[in-house]
């Protein structure tokens, strides 16, 4: 057949989203820079440009959701996004060692000037007792790990009830987690600013935060399909793929909890 | 090269009807703007490049002006022209302006987008016998995110960059340079520049490894792959993992700056030093994830116009892999005079030179290759001849460098500058020319001008080594990097520099001549202008090739494995 498709791979038609996420991205910048720079209206074009964005990458998934009902996700082109899956999470990985390799860097070489003091944790800093909220955390993290692997075999053998219960308390322990991260930001008694004890912690945790918000409303999403009727025992690469991201959440928190709140706390006098 | 073509065969001719159904493209708008066909992609990655190309050679066009004699000759001009404050100081800041933007420019906004992007979008898919890319249309927001990259920090020239108009912190925007040194928001729109280039890179290297692990056209093993996938492979992996990093570094950048976080702040515990790891732990895999693609490239180029295939392909291969794995852990041979331990410069200096080792493999069985070759010396050709030769020159002056101890008397000093050019302009610029040359009639259906071809590399040839030979003896005599001035003991070598520049001028005169010249009355190319020796998949097709080729998957044999029948003489 002249021109016919012989294969089983997804040739595309033309889409839109590519352009306008690069634009909406090309706004937030700017107006995230403008915010910085106290230039008028960045604290408008900013978020105007993450809804953009938003709206963008919202279109384009809700796409690859419809094309995937019209059957153009043959098995191989579920291995491309597989494959495409893993390699984002390898590439999240390589993001989280940057902020570690800061965290060791200062805390296994301790600086000797006034605020570090030349100890790990600093001379006179109170760090976040790792046996309270943060070991529940641990435990609202690894229950969820669990609580989704419920979700994946209730939807694996039908058991569509299953798989909504185990999606609610997959989503309510990470929103309960993102809660209490909230409660100890506010609550730490340590600054953000100015010491690198506060630089390291709120922003390799906070990174972590992010990502647990995002893969949050990333298994929301995965809910809202399940109450729609998507998913089938034999494919439900959507589902597949949240769940992916949440245990790679879960593992950066287990490394973060250990290395971070545990070991970076050790020998300290720890807040009450 | 991997000999697949002679053997792979159709369930039905391809060529027959190339030009019915396969051939229907969408209109011009969606196209070029919202396209999902990876030759299209490649191809405005190629003319992005180009214009980058021309954006920063312009810029090194304007330092070498300034350096042909000693003394201020133009800068306060310039920096006028660019709406800085005026004095003396603002002028000379835009000295460290026109060096940040060069290294940027041509790191991420030319050779990357053309090796990987260009290149690596139009002729991966087609090597390993694929339709398209595995992500067609995330193809597309890679080429378009680095637009608004590229816009962020053109416009970073024109607002504060602290002591004046851009950012004027070098390509490695080291700390505290790039934090306390410089306020207004040049620097960060330099940054967030990056960020944006660097999710458009990470999001191409998932597409490419997908492509390449999934997307190999039946009985196409890894060890049948041609080298240029391969070298797209290895990079692509470097790219995944080395990017990240960047952002990471980049981001405490940004938090430094702006929210009063101390990463690189010794005031509030933090480490300069610590960025410089961070940055180099991405930027050595980045001169490498530079220089692969070339070297996949040159290798077919150089099986191609000997007529042989290549010497040694599992070994040319792995090589790459060596390279790319062993680029991970030497990255503090950048930093020998930060005050490292004598044990760590000890193990960073071994380590580089161990690299010496898989790229003398490559230059090796590029020599062996051509050995008792029938060798037509056509442009891309001569190109790829002219890249082993000044490729290896900047290995060698690589080994000098990799020595801590030398390093303490050459950092920062010219030997630097022309090493590093050595490799990349000379190296992988000329690779990128041999590989424009050798697949610009297969992209355009044209014949390109050999007499112009030619002119442009014996003039480019001549022009760079004028330009860039002579700041070894600089930088061997001491002169810095990075000053607008110098004593007059310096005039005579840097004025032959400029010289060499003009003359480098010329040639890409020539090379812009013979592109419009092509493609306007170039001769129509044949679907394969090189005979015998072009064994890959994209020359059994049309030039150019149909809208969406390989319809029906080409099916490779396993007899005639690069060249050599492996299969026991039985089963023969």
């Amino acid at each position: 057949m002249a021109g016919a498709k012989n294969h089983d791979y997804h040739i595309l038609p033309p889409s839109p989203w590519p352009l306008l996420c690069a634009f909406s991205a090309l706004v937030l910048a700017s107006g995230f820079i403008m915010y910085l720079h106290a230039v008028p209206y960045g604290e408008l074009v900013g978020p105007l440009g993450f809804a953009m964005l938003l709206f963008c990458m919202g279109s384009w998934w809700a796409d690859v959701i419809k094309e995937a009902h019209a059957g153009d996700h043959t098995p191989v082109v579920q291995l491309h996004l597989r494959y495409g899956m893993i390699l984002f999470i390898a590439s999240e990985v390589m993001f989280f060692v940057g902020w570690f390799w800061a965290f060791f860097d200062a805390s296994l070489f301790p600086k000797a000037v006034d605020v570090v003091g030349g100890v790990w944790p600093p001379k006179g800093l109170t760090p976040i007792n790792p046996f309270a909220f943060p070991l529940l955390n641990t435990m609202i993290l690894l229950c969820s790990g669990t609580t989704v692997t419920w979700a994946h075999h209730a939807l694996i053998h039908g058991d569509r009830k299953g798989l909504k219960q185990g999606l609610w308390c997959t989503i309510a322990l990470g929103l309960l987690f993102s809660s209490i991260q909230a409660y100890e930001y506010i609550h730490a008694p340590f600054a953000f600013k100015g010491n690198i004890f506060g630089a390291t912690f709120f922003m390799a945790t906070g990174f972590h935060g992010f990502h647990v918000i995002v893969g949050t409303i990333f298994l929301a999403v995965c809910q809202y399909r399940a109450y729609k009727g998507d998913f089938t025992p034999r494919q439900h690469f959507g589902f597949e793929a949240a769940a992916w991201y949440w245990h790679f959440v879960d593992v950066v928190w287990l490394f973060l909890f250990l290395s971070i709140y545990v070991w970076g706390g050790w020998g300290a006098t720890y807040a009450a | 090269m991997t000999d697949t073509t002679a053997n792979a065969h159709f369930f039905q001719k391809e060529e027959h009807h190339e030009h019915h159904g396969a051939d229907h493209k969408p209109g011009f708008f969606a196209r070029w703007f919202l396209s999902t066909n990876h030759k299209d992609i490649g191809t405005l990655y190629l003319i992005f490049a180009i214009t980058a190309g021309i954006i920063g050679g312009g810029i090194s066009g304007l330092m070498r002006a300034e350096l042909a004699h000693p003394g201020i000759q133009y800068l306060p001009m310039w920096a006028h022209f660019f709406g800085a404050p005026a004095g003396n100081d603002a002028a000379l800041h835009f000295w460290n302006v026109m060096v940040t933007a060069h290294g940027l420019i041509m790191v991420f906004f030319m050779v990357m987008p053309a090796m990987i992007g260009g290149f690596g979008n139009w002729f991966v898919p087609i090597m390993i016998g694929a339709p398209d890319m595995a992500f067609p249309r995330m193809n597309n927001v890679s080429f378009w995110l680095i637009v608004p990259a590229f816009t962020l920090l053109l416009g970073s020239l024109f607002v504060s960059g602290g002591t004046g108009n851009g950012a004027g912190t070098g390509w490695t925007l080291y700390a505290p340079l790039s934090t306390s040194g410089s306020a207004g928001p040049s620097v960060d729109m330099a940054i967030l520049a990056l960020h944006l280039a660097g999710a458009s890179s990470i999001l191409g290297a998932v597409n490419f490894i997908t492509t390449i692990f999934n997307m190999r056209a039946p009985g196409m093993t890894l060890h049948k792959m041609p080298l240029f996938a391969w070298s797209v492979l290895v990079t692509a992996f470097l790219l995944l993992l080395a990017l990240p990093v960047l952002a990471a570094a980049i981001t405490m950048l940004l938090t430094d700056r702006n929210f009063g976080t101390t990463f690189f702040d010794a005031s509030g515990g933090g480490d300069p030093i610590l960025y410089q790891h961070l940055f180099w732990f991405f930027g050595h895999p980045e001169v490498y994830i530079m220089i692969l693609p070339g070297f996949g490239m040159v290798s077919h180029i150089i099986s191609t116009f000997s007529k042989k295939p290549i010497f040694g392909y599992l070994g040319m291969a792995y090589a790459m892999v060596a390279i790319g794995v062993v680029g991970f852990v030497v990255w503090a041979h950048h930093m020998y005079t930060t005050g490292l331990d004598v044990n760590t410069k000890m193990y960073f200096t071994a380590a580089t030179m161990v690299i010496a080792v898989p790229t003398g493999i490559k230059i090796f069985s590029w020599i062996a290759t051509m050995w008792g070759g029938s060798i037509s010396f056509k442009t891309p050709m001569v190109w790829a001849m002219g890249f082993i030769f000044m490729f290896t020159v900047g290995g060698v002056t690589g080994v000098v460098l990799a020595n801590g101890g030398i390093d303490n008397y050459f950092q920062d000093t010219y030997y630097v500058v022309a090493h590093f050019h050595y490799v990349l302009s000379l190296g992988a610029v000329f690779s990128l020319f041999a590989g424009f040359y050798y697949w610009f009639p297969k992209m355009s259906g044209k014949m390109y001008n050999e007499f112009l071809g030619q002119a442009h590399f014996w003039v480019f040839f001549a022009g760079v080594n004028l330009l860039f030979f002579p700041m070894h003896f600089l930088g061997a005599q001491g002169m810095p990097r990075r000053y607008p001035d110098y004593p007059n003991a310096f005039a005579k070598w840097n004025a032959v520099a400029s010289h060499g520049y003009e003359v480098m001028t010329i040639g890409m005169a020539i090379f812009f001549v013979n592109i419009i010249w092509s493609l306007i009355a170039g001769k129509k190319a044949p679907a394969n202008p090189w005979g015998e020796g072009a064994t890959t998949l994209e020359w059994t097709l049309s030039s150019p090739p149909p809208y969406h080729q390989f319809e029906t998957l080409p099916i490779i044999d396993a007899e005639d494995l690069h060249g050599r029948d492996r299969r026991p003489p039985d089963r023969v």
